[in-house]
């Protein structure tokens, strides 16, 4: 029994890894772009790549270095930080019902590799989620983005601009690869993501709020307002 | 100096969403419509992250991004694996670049 379950949950590390590799795969040009502009932004190779290690937080990253940019205190910076990471309290709330029980101690380690990317690969499997599966996904995840951090600040230049534009896709493509095969499954699952885009898409182009709050905010209403309806016809069909 | 204590600031406002839920949360039964509105986010995040910003990863080109995104939604539509989709689309831009741009 004891055997079983190590080795169920090496696989569980094995299988994640693999499913990380594309998310490795979308990080490179956004990291090594990243490395490059901390550079320019007059970060040095250590604190760029200390920044990558620490925070592992794309969005949030870049514009950190727009506020160091424009001359921007530490409180404003951070502030800012807190507030574009924000929509992650939802993902990790989504999460918890998600993952296999764990200890505290286990989850709080895991809990730092969290991003709209390793989310999404771990949340949309079937079924509950194995602590080894997250970590290999986050961990496979985590070395991209840092390693591509510091190789773009080192040599200072980026991928061919064709590759650098066409690999822009990479992220996007995932998170649709993602998506359509629950899509094909589920008419729920048209609504949830359908109201969100649209809603996203509102928020962002009138400029009502900002990305970090758009996202947070399209998504709890969508998931809320699918929810209500669903209980809604359940209730008809009970009656 | 001042940078490093500026980026453990922004560790620590960036670690507090991800960990509170996680391991507050642990262990307790939150009531159904919660739990459904909980389980419906990934799906309603794939959305929000998807539109509007796939349309607009060249901000001068938007048929670049309608280009990708067609791409991307064909190979998936069709089956195709994950990493086929992240690498279809990536060789299909590759291909619109060096052709049309």
């Amino acid at each position: 029994m004891q055997m079983a379950a190590v080795s169920e949950q090496k696989s569980g590390f094995k299988a994640g890894i693999k499913a990380g590799i594309s998310i490795a795969v979308g990080y490179l040009p956004v990291a090594l772009t990243f490395g490059l502009l901390a550079k320019t932004t007059g970060l040095t190779l250590f604190e760029s790549v200390l920044m990558s290690l620490l925070v592992f937080a794309g969005a949030a990253q870049y514009i950190s270095l727009s506020l160091i940019a424009a001359g921007a205190g530490a409180a404003v910076i951070i502030f800012n930080t807190f507030i574009v990471n924000i929509r992650h309290f939802l993902m990790s709330a989504s999460l918890n019902e998600k993952m296999e029980p764990e200890t505290r101690a286990k989850k709080s380690i895991y809990a730092f590799g969290l991003t709209d990317e390793t989310f999404t690969v771990i949340a949309t499997r079937e079924g509950k989620t194995s602590t080894g599966f997250a970590l290999g996904v986050m961990l496979i995840a985590y070395g991209s983005w840092v390693v591509n951090t510091g190789i773009g600040h080192v040599i200072g230049a980026s991928l061919p601009e064709f590759l650098q534009q066409a690999m822009s896709i990479a992220l996007y493509a995932m998170f649709v690869g993602l998506l359509v095969p629950s899509l094909k499954k589920e008419m729920k699952v048209v609504y949830l993501a359908g109201l969100a885009a649209v809603l996203n898409s509102v928020f962002t182009m009138t400029g009502l709020l900002d990305t970090g709050w758009a996202i947070a905010a399209s998504t709890l209403i969508s998931a809320m307002s699918v929810e209500v309806m669903t209980g809604l016809r359940k209730g008809a069909e009970i009656r | 100096m001042n940078m490093v204590l500026i980026i453990i600031g922004m560790a620590i406002v960036t670690y507090i969403p991800r960990v509170l839920p996680l391991t507050v949360l642990e262990g307790k039964e939150l009531p159904p419509f919660f739990q459904g509105v909980l389980k419906n986010i990934p799906y309603a995040v794939l959305g929000a992250l998807i539109f509007p910003g796939i349309l607009f990863i060249q901000p001068d080109d938007i048929w670049f991004g309608i280009a990708g995104a067609a791409a991307a939604f064909v190979l998936a539509f069709l089956g195709a694996d994950v990493m086929v989709v992240v690498l279809g689309s990536i060789m299909f831009l590759s291909v619109y670049m060096l052709i049309g741009g």
